[in-house]
């Protein structure tokens, strides 16, 4: 069966048909739906196999990117949430859609965490190299043996944690940001864009189902769309980090 | 008031003596260690202790609390000791404030009972012993804008709107018997921009109805006879005077007679609509069509920056929505004078370059970030002509399914308002931007000045494409400027309509009817529809507001009522044909140039020069600021502004595969813009800029034999017949270049009165400009040339004549003196070479290529190299001509040595000059420059601040 795509709209986000297009292409059946239909009961959370939120300014990121987006999720769907998460539906999150879900608690899920401004406090846009890390065990990542290349596009992307070692002790971290000869960037701008510790790209909760991540996989799933096309280096397209979320949810 | 609440949300963001705020201080002489900034948070309700803590923890605060995150206080709780001088800044009432209205929004959801909210700024000064005169230059300069903002020394007190209760007032305007002399008052006093015989003819056809206008019935006649709303100037009758005083030439209309008549005369097959609607529709593929727009939006830029630019971009969006296309990318052109302008030079009453700049790019990415359309090309041209008059050209272009957007409103129609609610703000902008400008407008304009609100036109996008899908309208339009009275009476223009104003939502009480009618309120559309339900329950699924205000009559009057009171009955055929034409006259240019200076060129000369050009403002890498834009969105962009192995080399065309086709075909943008040939010579500057525009585009990949032209004139003011004399030269020669070129204009904007007033009287006008925008189509994306080059070894061919011209170059501007010789004369032998050049890259011929532009071709050879990381040893004369000449349908290509044939027989134009090399320099008329000088001339390293 293919497996279905919720993915919420909320007002501001932007980047709902971009991650259906990725759905699409790795074979899912994605459907962007308002809050307000899932609020009014007209469609519901239990009918997807797998949960993802999308990017945008969602509430023109008014009091902090995500904040309310986070809310509506929490306040409005907390429990659905949750059951979607024990009943094994991937869920991922991405831009602002990881700046909500971290402002639900979902993730990381066991440590204070806030995904703050950029440390040269400017939205940016640009591409950047992300690998994956070996220690975690989350479905989403298994089959990201090479680095992916996609561009990051926030101003508020800083993971930054109450206690990082204990995320990244429990394999939590789930992408890093690479240099362009695929070794962690170390705080080295651009390659880490925003200066997140520990070149912290996405994380994973302690099930390992719940993916969230700044950067945008699915502006990558075409060539055409890489900015090193015909030139060494274009490679990582990101197409497997969706497959192997719809692939978990079979 | 006991229930108004403030928070103050900390840590402060620190700006030390190295940002940028604080250096913008030290130029206005006021030296300061940090600025320390925190937000605040005043709250209308009637909150208890408690509800006081969910609020702040809930909505303001970022847990967890760490010392890295925020926390928030109240002014009567223990405050973390912060020394220093306290200033707060804060909107105006009444000015869009969607933070303010989504604090509002969350609290309701959490059960507080909140009526209002505002977000503020506190800045905290060091040192602390600032003179009173420092702390306000500090704060009018630096801190806020008063077009939108307040301030005051220690804390602001809350800024709500006070509901002043309605204000159903019409008031009548007597003009029977009125002289001359008594219109030019009324026109005056009520800033209606109206050309004198305009105020006759309304006073007369008002004398024959044997009543007086309604305030509303006379500004809305204003507005729609406005420069902006009717294009006067475009439509005028205009005699062309020699020297002598004598008619060379009558012109019957700059839009009839040269702008449509190229198109009219092209008749392209692919041309759906060209200047009917809110923008141009041609023909993308069999399933779809591309709609194109392109705006100015200067005078508001001039007085807030954020704003201005904000609301350009949000209103040729709406444009594109306005012809029921999905939005898929957005341009900026931006003019702007020199950022490192010494403060004395400053004229009063006008912004800093810097600010202005810094202003309008955060406005620009804000508005494009937010709503999710990539903005991916653009220019940014530095002179000291725009530092009174900055130019800020917003286009963007659409997709919709072929032949979707309706335009047959039938009687009966419902209109439907979607959207914002209608404030105080954004009255009078259509009149505000015809006319010059003075030191004093910032205060009496500032009411037309906007703040964008992106999230409600994204919902309005979503809202408008399910509408379209579903057919559920017969017509639709934006609200630009002159709001309802625009819109509605565009619409109404055949049918006539009834509008009751009592059932359109407003911000908050206290409008009179007339500026409910008038008012601009951005991010609005109206459509016609035969069933209004399934519209409404459509925006109220995207959570988008909708509003049925009336219907379409089919009586031929326009009909406004306000409840039981009539505020407007007009006859459209008055309102819309009723307008006298008007007679100008222009005086032909003078022409001729002065012989040029001789200029011998050792190589020290030829790579100090390169590098000068290569740092001159208009020349060096924006990059910094197209990372502020969001370039990815929908997924479709292939070639981006900045290309190569960085990603930091300058592309020319950029190239977009649209979400949602077969993606076989790609839309190609390329854009022309010259700061400083039309003031030697306009009709010169316009061939010029058409063809930079198709070089471009050809380059992305773009067929020449498909382009289509959007134009946008930023003149001053026409009325000067030298003024109008140029822009009158500029028309013939878009004319004349469209059809050389085969390339039909399918929209444009004009923007005239760009004039500065000074305190003393004197005029300062904006240099002549002209932005054209092509856009094209690709059917072989896989094969556009790369930005950059790709390889060493491979050859390096020219298309077209080596020696460039030097009239109104950039040499000279680096040389400081115009050292004469002609400007880039019309060439229309440049159409063959992009023939040739478009041939070679869909045989897949072009592995990369350059165009020659500013800086000729030793700055495109030194970017060119730069975007590779590869050098290039070019074989060339050490004449300025050759390394530094710009002029029309000239590229450098990069061939591979193996495909040398094939391309020279494609390209019968092309010359080899040299080659690529892998050491990292360019070769260049024996000068060597080191791809490491060329960086520290032509990166740009700033990180860019503004607000986000």
């Amino acid at each position: 069966m293919t497996p279905k795509v919720l993915i919420p709209v909320a007002l501001g986000t932007n980047r709902d048909h971009d991650l259906a297009e990725a759905f699409a292409l790795a074979g899912a059946e994605p459907h962007a739906v308002p809050l307000t239909a899932l609020r009014s009961g007209e469609v519901s959370m239990a009918d997807f196999q797998i949960l993802a939120v999308p990017g945008g300014f969602s509430y023109g990121d008014a009091l902090g990117a995500g904040r309310l987006f986070g809310l509506d999720l929490a306040g409005w769907f907390g429990d659905e949430l949750h059951a979607a998460v024990e009943r094994g539906v991937p869920v991922i999150g991405i831009c602002n859609g990881f700046q909500a879900l971290v402002r639900t608690g979902l993730l990381p899920g066991d440590v204070p965490s806030v995904l703050t401004e950029n440390e040269r406090a400017t939205f940016e846009c640009r591409w950047v190299t992300l690998g994956a890390e070996p220690a975690n065990e989350s479905a989403w990542l298994r089959d990201l043996s090479e680095p992916i290349r996609c561009p990051i596009a926030h101003g508020e992307g800083r993971f930054m944690s109450s206690d990082l070692a204990a995320v990244e002790a429990r394999g939590g971290v789930a992408l890093h940001y690479l240099d362009a000869d695929g070794q962690r960037a170390h705080g080295a701008y651009p390659a880490n864009p925003n200066g997140s510790p520990g070149d912290v790209a996405g994380v994973t909760d302690a099930s390992g189902l719940v993916l969230g991540l700044m950067p945008h996989p699915e502006n990558h799933v075409r060539d055409h769309q890489d900015p090193l096309r015909g030139r060494p280096g274009a490679s990582g397209n990101a197409l497997p980090l969706f497959r192997a979320g719809v692939a978990a949810a079979g | 008031m006991t229930n108004d609440h403030t928070f103050i949300v900390g840590p402060p963001r620190r700006h030390s003596s190295s940002s940028p705020l604080v250096a913008t201080a030290a130029s206005f002489g006021v030296a300061i260690d940090e600025l320390g900034e925190l937000r605040i948070a005043h709250v209308r309700g009637d909150l208890d202790e408690h509800q006081i803590s969910v609020l702040g923890d809930a909505l303001l605060a970022d847990a967890p609390e760490s010392d890295e995150v925020g926390k928030w206080w109240t002014p009567a709780q223990d405050q973390p000791a912060h020394a220093g001088t306290v200033i707060e800044t804060g909107l105006r009432p009444g000015v869009t404030d969607r933070e303010g209205a989504e604090l509002v929004r969350a609290a309701t959801e959490l059960g507080l009972p909140v009526d209002a909210a505002t977000i503020g700024t506190r800045w905290i000064v060091t040192p602390s012993d600032l003179s009173d005169e420092d702390l306000a230059t500090l704060a009018r300069r630096v801190l806020h804008n008063e077009v939108i903002e307040r301030w005051h020394t220690g804390s602001l007190a809350p800024g709500f709107v006070d509901d002043a209760g309605a204000d159903d007032h019409v008031a009548t305007i007597a003009l029977e018997g009125l002289d001359d002399a008594q219109l030019a008052e009324l026109n005056g006093r009520r800033r209606l921009g109206l050309d004198p015989e305009e105020m006759v003819a309304i006073r007369d056809h008002f004398t024959e109805l044997g009543r007086a206008p309604t305030d509303a019935e006379l500004e809305t006649l204003a507005q729609t006879w406005s420069e902006h709303c009717a294009h006067k100037t475009f439509r005028a009758h205009i005699d062309v005077v020699d020297g002598a005083g004598a008619v060379v030439d009558q012109v019957d209309g700059l839009l009839k007679s040269y702008l449509r008549a190229a198109t009219d005369e092209i008749d392209a097959p692919w041309v759906r609509s060209a200047f009917v609607d809110n923008a141009g529709i041609v023909e993308f593929d069999a399933d779809h069509d591309i709609a194109l727009k392109a705006e100015t939006h200067n005078h508001p830029s001039a007085l807030e920056p954020f704003g201005g630019a904000n609301t350009g971009v949000g209103g040729v969006v709406r444009d594109i929505l306005g012809v029921s296309a999905k939005p898929i990318a957005v341009s900026d052109i931006l003019c702007f004078g020199p950022t490192d302008l010494p403060v004395a030079e400053l004229p009063e009453g006008v912004l800093h370059p810097h600010r202005i700049r810094d202003g309008v790019i955060a406005g620009v990415g804000d508005y494009g970030n937010k709503i999710g359309v990539p903005n991916i090309a653009g220019a940014i041209v530095h002179d000291d002509a725009y530092t009174t008059t900055p130019l800020v050209f917003a286009g963007c272009i659409g997709i919709l399914p072929t032949g979707s957007n309706p335009t047959n409103a039938q009687p009966g129609d419902a209109i439907v308002v979607l959207g914002g609610a209608v404030g105080r703000d954004g009255v009078g902008g259509a009149t505000f931007s015809s006319q010059t400008m003075q030191a004093e407008t910032a205060e009496v304009a500032g009411s037309s000045v906007q703040i964008g609100d992106p999230i409600v036109e994204k919902g309005l996008i979503d809202v408008v494409l399910a509408a379209r899908d579903a057919q559920l309208y017969t017509a639709i339009t934006d609200c630009g400027a002159g709001g309802l009275s625009s819109s509605v009476g565009e619409m109404a223009e055949t049918l006539g309509a009834d509008v009751d104003l009592q059932l359109v939502p407003r911000k908050y009480q206290g409008l009179a009817p007339w500026e409910v009618w008038l008012s601009e309120a951005q991010e609005r559309m109206v459509v016609a529809a035969p069933d209004p339900e399934p519209v409404v329950e459509l925006a109220r699924r995207w959570s988008v507001g909708a509003s049925v205000i009336g219907r379409f009559t089919g009586e031929g009057r326009l009909v406004v009522r306000n409840g039981d009171d009539t505020v407007i009955d007009l006859d459209c055929g008055f309102l819309h044909d009723g307008r006298p034409r008007r007679h100008m006259t222009a005086m032909a240019p003078a022409t001729g140039r002065p012989e040029r200076t001789s200029l011998d060129l050792d190589a020290d000369q030829v790579g100090a020069l390169t590098l000068q050009l290569l740092a001159h403002p208009s020349i060096r890498s924006n990059e910094s600021v197209l990372r502020t834009y969001d370039h990815e969105i929908q997924g479709g962009t292939v070639v981006r502004p900045y290309g190569g192995i960085e990603c930091d080399g300058p592309a020319d065309g950029t190239t977009t595969i649209p979400q949602g086709t077969s993606g076989d075909r790609a839309m190609v943008i390329g854009i022309g813009v010259n700061a400083v040939i039309g003031r030697h010579d306009a009709e010169a500057m316009a061939w010029h800029v058409v063809d930079e525009a198709v070089r471009n585009s050809v380059i992305g990949g773009a067929d020449p034999n498909q382009l289509s032209l959007l134009d946008n004139f930023a003149w001053g003011n026409p009325t000067d017949p030298e003024t109008l004399g140029s822009l009158v030269a500029a028309c013939r020669g878009c004319h004349d270049a469209a059809l050389a070129f085969g390339a039909p204009f399918v929209s444009g904007k004009d923007s005239l009165y760009n004039v500065f007033v000074g305190p003393d009287g004197t005029p300062d006008p904006v240099a002549p400009t002209l932005v054209l925008t092509a856009v094209g189509l690709c059917s072989h994306p896989e094969l556009v040339p790369l930005t950059g080059v790709v390889d060493a070894g491979d050859d390096v061919w020219f298309i077209g004549p080596i020696d460039g011209w030097l009239g109104g170059s950039h040499l000279d501007e680096v040389l400081g003196a115009d050292h004469g010789g002609a400007v880039p004369m019309p060439d229309a032998g440049a159409v063959a070479r992009h023939h040739e050049m478009a041939a070679a890259i869909a045989a897949g011929l072009v592995r990369s290529a350059h165009d020659p532009s500013e800086g000729g071709i030793a700055v495109a050879a030194a970017e060119w190299a730069h975007a590779g990381r590869l050098g290039v040893d070019l074989d060339v004369l050490a004449t300025p001509e050759v390394l530094f000449g710009e002029g029309s349908g000239r590229y450098l290509v990069e061939v591979a040595p193996g495909d040398a044939e094939r391309f020279a027989a494609l390209a019968p134009s092309a010359t080899r000059i040299g080659s690529t090399i892998a050491d990292p320099e360019v070769r260049l008329a024996g000068a060597t420059i080191t791809l490491d000088e060329v960086y520290a001339a032509y990166v740009d390293a700033d990180a860019t601040g503004g607000r986000s």
